[in-house]
């Protein structure tokens, strides 16, 4: 306890320890605070030692929860000390109370790019650490390359260099283009044959990090962590110092196992088989030892190596033995091993197939969903969850249920989620499914979501035969005492469509149904009672003949809201009462609900909302997202998330009184073209879509989801057709909100985009949004970067992909807000199904001020899946010949040719990756080029083009193109035309006419709103 | 690695290292970033401190995971991303405890509490980013008592100079 050598720093932590209470406590720190903001103030007096100890104290109180904001300068300012001890103190302190945001910070950037560069080998150390700790962005721009310089020096000694790796690796985090990947490569490869195992372990950990965003560039590194590995494995030459509880580098191993698993797969067979030796080792040679620390040293790489043969996807055998050995560790009792072997169990079922074996171990799995321990529970759940199938979800989701009512809160609403979508994924017949969700709200009302209760009504909507069955549960459960205010919803809400339909059966008259609900009104809050309401109106339309009975009663009632303060509920009395004293119209407006148009449910959607992501994620999550998520593509006619435009909410929302006052829905159509923003009339709900369509129970609009799209359909023609010429043009909705001029031309910077990789799609005085794509095959990924150009936020950021019909496009998640000068990253992955000049269409909306919303062409167009591929004359005339005519060889005479020469002809095709093989037409008038294209269902397909001109009239040339495939074919040709006849601008006369190969996908092309407007754009 | 914690049994923190800036929004007032930290650590007592001793030692935690072990009085918390390896930490965890262990001889709180900045100093030989630097117990303990030596020396000195120019200037 000595050791800490400064009187006052060990006197004031005493005091405060002394103090009885926090408010003692609380006046000694301010007491202390004053102190220190007296000494700081008049500096001169202070030596260096007191600095340091003020400064140490202040991180002292920090650690209190004090704030000691003040004290930032004086931290930051020790760091230019001269001497160590007053700059440790400094780095130390700065990189513990500030983070990378602070402004502060900046200020030391000199100082530490100058301990950094400079001889000075422990400064070089604090400095290190403070930017591999704290380092943001601006650390990243100015200190990248020194750092590089460092961790590659022959001359630094190792304590420096691994500090530079990791910090490289923060770097590299704040900013991936501090590492140049093409240089950086082979400097990765060889510092992985750095013999230091502090070094090689910082290295791999920067390693893991490249490899996540790029695996590509790095394989070279590969065999050179499976050699590593074999060493680690094998304790080959492994210094003593470097073993933890006899095991060489537990964390080595780890990292290197993790890297590994970001290599899609190891081609090289030696490689592959020298990695399973080892792999194989480890997962037969780890024993269970009475040692907690080597247990656990050992076991760490037993789960790495796991992980890693589950994404090296092994043959069977080898996958067996995993699934057994985790069904051995679900059952044992070290808490930690069981929580793992659960937690790798649900990861085994992302990448393969294993069901079966894992569904042996069911019994066990719902043993552990009652264990003490809430993590392990929670585990237990989501492998139950992750495991269900059509054959086994009675069984668990009965199981769920019984848990339920038992299970602490901080699960229950997962729980209920979780229940409600197995139920509805793999409900073996909808009867039970309806069971479920009643039981569900019945035993956790307060956790079951409002979309759990609108499902379950959506579905009774769309099964006419599970319309009475659902009528007689809800019946039921209205005879239990006190139910759940959802009970109470959803079961007004199912009585007042359907009770007629058991109106034979005992206690089921329209009276008795009546004022069995009318009971619960008293209990209820104000969002219940428009439901209520409804159900009356909807009974009295039923009762045939009508009983004036009921009828008074009923009517008693919507006179009595029909003062009340809730305007919701005093509409619906006011309309109600109206509609139904004109007797027969009421029949029509109340008829049942139609189908609900089909849409991805909005449970399962929320649950994959839930699953966030981190900057790293695991190659194994990233695979399982490749094949399950489908988070932002459109198959919904409305945007995925958030509110729908204004004019979609106009007509969407227009029913809930434009039914009752037909004047009021001519009003909106009469009013200025196109702006149907009729005012919605109902205060803004939380799930304002679902819960407009389900509180609107009056019906004549039809569902929503065809509103929309007739309105759709509408926009080119009430228009006319948008100016080719202008992106912009065609939002013609959004038009009258986009105040915001763009900068620059939008098309051009599109057709700019389309022959480059990376550049500007689109800025206005708000925001620019930049683009960089990789393209390799059939895929590519784009990256779009939104950047915000104020010093205010940009809100209610959307983006929407309204993909092409051959083209798979996954943006990720755009955030709603984006802050201040900052530049998001979104990837956007995309795949090539088939050939198509379709393009893909970006709808971007923000507010600032004002909504602006753009729709924007993506450059992911044909030619970027071509690869350049040159053909010797042995190659290209047997090919060229086998192919003999149409559909798969098109010749075409092109005229309106912009005027150019034959070599000007040639760049432009080598600039579309169509690369001229000179020499090979002996006429030197003529082109001839190939070239190879990639998709889906064609895969790699060479593709021939010969292109004669005539030196007279160079606004005309015969083109032939031929390929393996007639769309591919037909294709390439127009897409070749029209680069020949328009470029760069991109009013090209009249538009090229749909494929005829592809008759069938002009209706497709109208129900896919992507095609639609990607056709528009043309 | 995400953050490090270290809590007492009674709440008190006697350690925070954020790796990450654990504040919702960036550029947020200073105030309400230190707000927000509290809370954290708010939240994150309240979840360890109640646990029993027979249970695993992960808790799930907002999107992430809260690796802790507990050392007597003291529980130390490292908080990790979902994906992860559980284990590893834990053992990094251990290895701190037994670095500081060798440092202080038989290490309790209270060389913690006194001692607080070499606790952040051993630390940051251990991990720069949120990633393991050196994995041998040697090579930690020898950079330390390099460091505390140069401590040591600049004091000597600056002990006789400083004091030579606070005579002067008096």
């Amino acid at each position: 306890m000595a050791l800490s050598g400064m009187r006052g720093l060990s006197v004031f932590i005493s005091d405060v320890r002394n103090c009885p209470n926090k408010e003692q406590e609380r006046l000694r720190v301010d007491k202390e605070l004053g102190n220190i903001r007296t000494r700081f103030k008049n500096e001169k007096g202070l030596t260096p030692y007191e600095k340091k100890k003020y400064v140490w104290k202040m991180l002292y109180i920090y650690m209190l929860g004090y704030d000691v904001d003040f004290g930032h300068m004086e931290a930051v300012s020790l760091i230019s000390a001269p001497k160590y001890p007053e700059k440790q103190v400094g780095y130390i302190v700065t990189s513990s109370l500030l983070n990378e945001n602070h402004d502060f910070l900046r200020l030391a950037i000199n100082t530490v790019r100058n301990d950094i560069i400079g001889r000075n080998e422990t400064f070089q150390c604090l400095a290190l650490t403070l930017v591999g700790n704290i380092g943001g962005r601006e650390f990243a721009e100015s200190l990248a390359p020194d750092v590089q310089k460092l961790l590659i020096s022959s001359s630094c000694r190792p304590l420096v260099r691994k500090k530079a790796a990791l910090c490289l690796l923060r770097l590299y985090r704040k900013n991936p283009d501090v590492v140049n990947v093409d240089g950086w490569s082979d400097r990765m490869a060889q510092l992985l044959d750095e013999r230091d195992l502090g070094v090689l372990t910082s290295s791999m950990s920067l390693l893991v990090a490249l490899v996540a965003n790029n695996h590509d560039a790095y394989w070279s590194c590969l065999p050179k962590c499976v050699k590593a590995l074999e060493r680690l494995a094998r304790n080959q030459d492994i210094p003593q110092e470097y073993t933890y509880y006899g095991i060489p580098s537990p964390w080595l191993q780890v990292k290197t196992m993790r890297a590994l698993q970001y290599f899609p797969t190891i081609e090289d067979p030696n490689t592959r088989r020298s990695l399973f030796e080892v792999l194989q080792r480890i997962l037969m040679g780890t024993d269970v030892v009475k040692n907690v620390n080597k247990n656990n040293a050992s076991h760490a790489v037993l789960f790495e190596a796991l992980a890693l043969v589950m994404h090296l996807d092994a043959e069977k055998e080898i996958m067996s033995q995993c699934v057994a050995l985790l069904g051995k560790f679900i059952a044992v009792r070290e808490p930690n091993i069981r929580y793992l072997g659960l937690e790798n169990m649900t990861r085994m079922l992302m990448v393969t197939d294993v069901q079966d074996i894992i569904k042996r171990h069911q019994a066990q799995i719902i043993t552990s969903l009652k264990d003490p321990d809430i993590s392990i529970r929670r585990r237990a759940l989501d492998l139950l969850y992750g495991m269900c199938d059509v054959s086994n979800t009675k069984d668990i989701v009965e199981e769920l249920l019984q848990y339920l009512s038992t299970a602490d809160f901080a699960m229950r609403e997962e729980l209920s989620l979780k229940a409600a979508i197995l139920a509805e994924k793999f409900a073996p017949d909808l009867s039970w499914y309806v069971d479920v969700i009643l039981q569900l709200i019945d035993k956790a009302g307060d956790f079951v979501s409002d979309d759990i209760w609108f499902r379950v009504v959506q579905f009774v909507t769309n099964n006419e035969d599970l319309q009475p069955y659902a009528a007689v549960k809800a019946r039921e459960y209205l005879d239990k005492p006190a139910i759940h205010e959802t009970m109470v919803k959803v079961s007004a809400y199912i009585l007042g469509e359907y009770s007629h339909l058991l109106a034979r059966r005992p206690g089921c008259s329209p009276k008795e149904i009546f004022s069995i609900i009318h009971e619960k009104l008293p209990t209820v809050s104000t969002s219940t009672i428009p439901i209520l309401l409804s159900t009356y109106a909807k009974i009295l339309m039923h009762t045939q003949p009508s009983d004036p009975e009921l009828q008074n009663q009923i009517w008693a009632i919507f006179r009595k809201y029909e003062s009340c303060i809730d305007a919701e509920i005093q509409q619906r009395a006011v309309e109600y009462f109206a509609l139904s004293s004109k007797g027969a119209a009421l029949m029509d407006i109340m008829a049942e609900m139609p189908k609900f148009p089909e849409r991805q449910s909005a449970l399962i959607k929320k649950a994959e909302d839930t699953e966030t992501d981190t900057a790293e994620q695991s190659a194994l999550k990233l695979r399982a997202q490749q094949q399950t998520s489908n988070a932002l593509v459109v198959t919904d006619q409305r945007p995925a998330n958030g509110t729908p435009p204004v004019s979609e909410l106009g007509l969407v929302k227009v029913p809930s009184m434009s039914n009752v006052d037909h004047s009021s829905a001519d009003h909106g159509v009469t009013q200025a073209n196109g702006t149907l923003t009729v005012v919605d009339p109902q205060p803004p709900e939380p799930s304002a879509d679902l819960l407009g369509d389900l509180l609107g129970p009056l019906a004549i609009e039809g569902p929503p989801g065809s509103a929309v799209q007739s309105e759709r359909n509408l926009v080119p023609g009430t228009e006319g057709v948008p100016n080719a010429d202008d992106a912009l043009a065609i939002a013609p909705v959004g038009e009258q909100t986009n105040t915001v001029q763009p900068i620059g031309n939008i098309a051009e910077r599109f057709q700019a985009l389309c022959l480059k990789d990376s550049g500007v799609l689109y800025e206005d005085p708000y925001i620019q949004i930049g683009i960089k794509a990789d393209w390799r095959a059939h895929q590519g990924r784009l990256v779009l970067f939104l950047g915000n150009k104020n010093t205010s936020p940009l809100v209610s950021v959307q983006a929407l992909i309204l993909p092409p019909s051959h083209l798979k496009m996954e943006l990720s998640l755009v955030p709603d807000t984006i802050p201040p000068r900052a530049q998001v990253q979104c990837p956007l992955e995309v795949i090539n199904l088939r050939p198509s000049r379709d393009v893909g269409v970006l709808d971007f909306s923000y507010k600032f001020g004002t909504h602006v919303n753009v729709k924007l062409r993506l450059p992911a167009v044909l030619n970027k899946f071509l690869q350049p591929i040159s053909v010797s004359a042995e190659e290209f005339f047997p090919q060229w010949r086998s192919i003999s005519g149409p559909p798969l060889k098109l010749q075409e005479v092109v005229r309106g040719v912009r005027p150019m020469s034959v070599a000007e002809m040639a760049n432009l095709f080598n600039s579309f990756r169509l690369i001229v093989c000179p020499g090979l037409d002996p006429n030197a008038n003529n082109l001839v080029a190939s070239t190879t294209f990639y998709s889906e269902s064609t895969r790699a397909m060479l593709c021939l083009i010969r292109i004669e001109t005539d030196p007279a009239d160079r606004t005309q040339l015969r083109m032939t193109v031929a390929s393996g495939e007639p769309t591919l074919t037909f294709e390439l040709k127009e897409f070749i035309k029209e680069q020949l006849v328009s470029i760069p601008t991109v009013s090209r006369g009249p538009a090229p006419p749909l494929p005829q190969t592809q008759p069938t996908s002009a209706p497709a092309a109208l129900s896919d709103p992507g095609a639609m407007l990607a056709g528009l754009l043309h | 690695i995400h953050f490090v914690l270290l809590i007492s049994r009674q709440g008190k923190v006697r350690l925070t290292k954020w790796y990450s800036p654990y504040t919702q929004k960036e550029r947020t007032k200073i105030m309400v970033m230190n707000a927000q930290l509290a809370q954290v650590i708010r939240e994150l007592s309240g979840l360890i401190l109640a646990r029993g001793p027979k249970l695993c030692n992960f808790v799930e935690w907002r999107d992430l995971k809260v690796v802790y072990r507990r050392y007597a009085s003291l529980y130390f918390c490292m908080c990790i991303s979902q994906d992860d390896n559980e284990l590893e930490i834990l053992e990094v965890i251990h290895y701190y405890v037994e670095i500081l262990d060798r440092y202080f001889g038989s290490v309790c709180e209270l060389d913690l509490i006194f001692n607080f900045h070499k606790a952040y100093y051993i630390l940051d030989e251990l991990l720069i980013a949120g990633e393991l630097q050196e994995s041998s117990k040697k090579t930690v303990a020898r950079l330390i008592a390099a460091q505390d030596s140069l401590i040591e020396t600049a004091k000597e000195q600056s002990g006789s100079i400083s004091n030579m120019i606070v005579q002067a200037t008096k």
